[in-house]
């Protein structure tokens, strides 16, 4: 989906997901890692605050990413 | 290690005033069971119906299907960590009710439950049309948390299986299988030049109705660990219910794993069999890392020459699946990976999330898109309207005339990952 | 009764000659040439090669619109229930073109059709989801057992008996994969398959890795304070009670909803309906997989220009990668016309 989204509107696409393998499979080419499969932006374990902390954090990422050149699929950890 | 199962055929079964098994037929007192089981003050109603083979019955929605079996030497009760106290299992005399089970069903939990139809185009493609089956349909009370309803449907099932076989234990047994294997020292000893093979039971690890439990540790908390066979076989691992219900491994699916049976048919001939490592699917990428590093090293350790490996659930687990192969294909440990495939409806898309170069020996449970259209049924155990909710289902699968047009993945157990059935998938 | 089969041949095989004739159009005749003789003795009577079509391969290749639909109106001039095409062999223009018409006929004329090519001849990529193609050797020395085995296969599809897999019935498989019983359970098949390869013996996969595609990545943004962004989501969240009835597993369609009045996804206005996790923390809370609420803060905080009105949202898990190909060709098109600049994407 992320692949054919980028292709066809020829935009950036960021991908924010825990398991980074499936996203260099599946051709991401801007890849954030989430926290974990049942919430990928958000650490609710960690409170609401700890919670909207993470979000925050792993969005500025996702501008990072969307805003960097790149030649190839890249993976954004920090 | 030394186990005996001693199996009492099951070729009927009635409800009864006293639960027994005579002449193999499997009595049951429905009051009785029923109290075994309502005792659960997170059930409003508790009922008990029957299913058998080549009846026009439809089991809908099925969260989990329990052998009944009890210890008569060697342990008490079944199920460590549940109905039995925590004491290791494997060893001593287990008494079978071979042919019945016991299925758990009741309003929806979440969207991992399907259907059973005992006669009809669905039943070849699950086990449980072909035993002699107890179905409990339990309702929980009003605005029960999904977690505890789940916990005591689970138990509830496990509870009566056991109940069963304690009432029958008494019959003389029809066969018995003996399972006898020592040491990993021993055996490699007895057999020097026999490759070394060994087996990773992957487990739904997941969250509510993804769960899997190994004396009673829910395997989300635990590292992957090494068990002897024959504790997979006696009751170690319990099915904290479901994935999708085609490729879940029930409670009934470890104490006859397959591919354990299939290992130790072949042990001390073809192979030597060292041993199985249940293991786990975890929700986060540093979970899946440490669990596959930590399989293929003490595949390693063991001087593995081979491991199958099996899958339970699709998307996210093909990447612990990946990683399994791949980790010991680097090591020189051969591997063969038993999943099944997402490949549509109409079996033209890619089916797999996930794939490796290393994954290059793979067997196909089936795929778990493909249609099938299932008549109605005479007689409905549960909720049919179930069907919009589940896997596989969707809000107009069930027709007016009680008709259903699903996927395999609603039906329980048709792709089952541990190569349960013949059911495969191939090219046209 | 005695099926009508009509035979495509190259101006070669019809005795026309070689390179030098290539380019000749296409004609038609009554009853078998060539190969067609074989053909038709093999039929046994069951069938019978009512008339054959002859096509230079060049005229063919270099005109393949107008060849096609010129061998087309003759093939249906014979009211034939079947098209017989080849083999080709590994004659790259020869199975381009068998394989071409064997396509259209099967679309345009809705009958049977089977050809006969080596693996690697270009046509065999072009074509084998569109008609059956028998696996032949590299030359006309194999004609005689690439003629019997389309002939078995012909017979089978003529009388519409239940086909067995690509494997066993000797065709290049469609791409299509279907269930089948074996006689073995997967189990005995995995230990089989592993102590072959332990052996180092021969062994074949029952399914072969596939090969993902890859995109060159789209240029950055230069102005992150000037663009508007996108929200989508795989992770199954959706308005309360899910008013398109997006399947919880195996999703065949992806909703749009407006978001532009929302500043926050609470347990009363959304939810999960993925099939594939535990759901507790996106119910309680659906930002955690569609992360709105910090979105709308950074919106207005100015760290970008706007969040688009609508959000995309499916549900990942079973879902065919055709169908998840289909969804982002759907929402890549709409947001392009939309004027959005970039997207953030968030998956279980």
């Amino acid at each position: 989906m992320v692949r054919e989204i980028e292709k066809e509107a020829g935009i950036p696409v960021v991908q924010i997901a825990t398991i980074v393998p499936i996203m260099l499979t599946v051709g991401a080419n801007r890849i954030v890692p989430g926290v974990a499969i049942p919430h990928p932006v958000g650490d609710p374990e960690s409170g609401p605050e700890g919670d909207r902390k993470k979000r925050r954090e792993l969005l500025q990422r996702a501008f990072k990413a969307m805003s960097t050149e790149i030649k190839e699929q890249t993976i954004f950890k920090d | 290690m030394r186990l005996e199962l001693h199996n009492a055929l099951v070729k009927e079964i009635q409800w009864g005033e006293k639960t027994s098994l005579k002449d193999n037929v499997l009595y049951v007192n429905r009051e009785e069971a029923i109290e075994v089981v309502a005792a659960d003050e997170n059930f409003a109603d508790v009922q008990l119906e029957l299913a058998r083979p080549g009846e026009s019955v439809r089991i809908i929605p099925v969260k989990d299907v329990v052998e009944p079996r009890i210890k008569l030497e060697g342990g008490t009760s079944f199920f460590p960590g549940f109905c039995a106290p925590m004491e290791p299992v494997g060893e001593g005399v287990t008494f079978v009710l071979k042919g019945a089970s016991v299925i758990t069903c009741g309003p929806i939990v979440a969207f991992q439950e399907g259907f059973i139809d005992m006669s009809g185009p669905a039943s070849p493609y699950n086990p449980f049309s072909e035993t002699f089956n107890v179905v409990i349909v339990a309702e929980p009370v009003a605005d029960l948390e999904k977690h505890a309803y789940e916990r005591s449907l689970r138990e509830a099932g496990l509870k009566l299986s056991v109940y069963l076989a304690d009432q029958c234990k008494g019959t003389k047994a029809d066969n018995v299988e003996v399972f006898d294997k020592g040491s990993i020292v021993e055996e490699n000893n007895k057999y020097p030049d026999l490759p070394k093979i060994t087996y990773f039971c992957m487990s739904i690890t997941q969250g509510l109705l993804h769960d899997t439990f190994l004396y009673g540790a829910d395997m989300k908390s635990i590292v992957p660990t090494l068990v002897h066979p024959n504790e997979i076989l006696d009751g170690a691992m319990v099915s904290g219910n479901c994935v999708s219900a085609c490729d879940k491994n029930t409670t009934f699916h470890h104490v006859n794993d397959p591919i354990v049976l299939e290992l130790y048919k072949r042990h001390g001939k073809e192979i030597n069999f060292i041993g199985v490592i249940p293991t786990l699917e975890s929700t986060v990428l540093a979970g899946k890392e440490r669990t596959t590093w930590m399989n293929a090293n003490l595949a390693r350790q063991l001087g593995a020459d081979g491991v199958v490996i099996s899958e339970e659930g699709y998307g996210n687990p093909d990447t612990d699946l990946c990683m399994n192969a791949k980790k010991c294909e680097d090591w020189g440990i051969k591997t063969v990976v038993i999943s099944d495939e997402a490949a549509g409806v109409d079996g033209s898309s890619q089916g797999l999330a996930d794939a490796t170069p290393e994954m290059d020996g793979f067997v196909s449970a089936g795929n778990v898109n493909e249609m099938i259209e299932v008549p109605a049924m005479d007689k409905i155990i549960g909720f049919p309207e179930a069907i919009a909710y589940l896997s596989g289902g969707a809000s107009d699968s069930l027709r007016e005339d009680g008709s259903m047009y699903v996927e395999l993945q609603s039906i329980i157990g048709s792709t089952n990952e541990l190569g349960f059935s013949k059911l495969g998938c191939e090219w046209v | 009764m005695t099926y009508r089969v009509v035979h495509y041949i190259n101006q070669f095989y019809a005795g026309m000659g070689g390179e030098d004739t290539a380019h000749v159009p296409p004609s038609s005749r009554d009853g078998i040439v060539g190969p067609g003789l074989q053909l038709q003795n093999l039929l046994q009577g069951e069938a019978e090669v009512i008339g054959t079509v002859i096509c230079g391969d060049s005229y063919y290749g270099e005109n393949m619109e107008k060849a096609q639909a010129e061998c087309i109106e003759m093939i249906k001039a014979f009211k034939p229930d079947m098209l017989i095409a080849g083999p080709g062999f590994n004659a790259g223009r020869y199975g381009v073109a068998c394989g071409d018409i064997c396509a259209a006929a099967g679309e345009m004329l809705g009958i049977p059709t089977v050809t006969a090519l080596y693996g690697e001849n270009p046509g065999v990529e072009m074509y084998h989801k569109k008609t059956y193609i028998v696996e032949t050797s590299d030359s006309a020395r194999g004609m005689r057992d690439a003629l019997s085995r389309m002939v078995t296969l012909a017979l089978k599809l003529l009388k519409k008996e239940k086909l067995g897999t690509a494997r066993f019935e000797g065709y290049i498989h469609r791409g299509i994969r279907k269930s089948f019983f074996h006689e073995k359970s997967g189990a005995e098949r995995g230990v089989d398959m592993l102590l072959k390869k332990i052996r180092g013996e021969a062994f074949e996969t029952e399914l072969e890795m596939p090969v993902f595609k890859k995109i060159d990545p789209a240029a950055p943004i230069a102005d992150l304070s000037k663009v508007t962004i996108a929200l989508c989501t795989s992770g199954g969240i959706v308005p309360f009670g899910n008013p398109d009835h997006i399947r919880v597993s195996s999703a065949e369609k992806f909703g749009k909803y407006n978001i532009s009045e929302l500043k926050d996804l609470t347990s009363e206005n959304y939810e999960s309906i993925h099939g594939g996790y535990d759901r507790v923390y996106a119910n309680d809370n659906p930002d955690v997989v569609l992360p709105l609420d910090i979105m709308r803060e950074m919106e207005k905080e100015g760290v970008f220009a706007k969040l688009h009105d609508f959000v995309y949202c499916t549900t990942g898990t079973g879902t065919a990668v055709a169908n998840a190909e289909g969804f982002g060709q759907a929402i890549g098109k709409e947001l392009k016309e939309a004027g959005v600049d970039a997207v953030i994407l968030t998956s279980t």
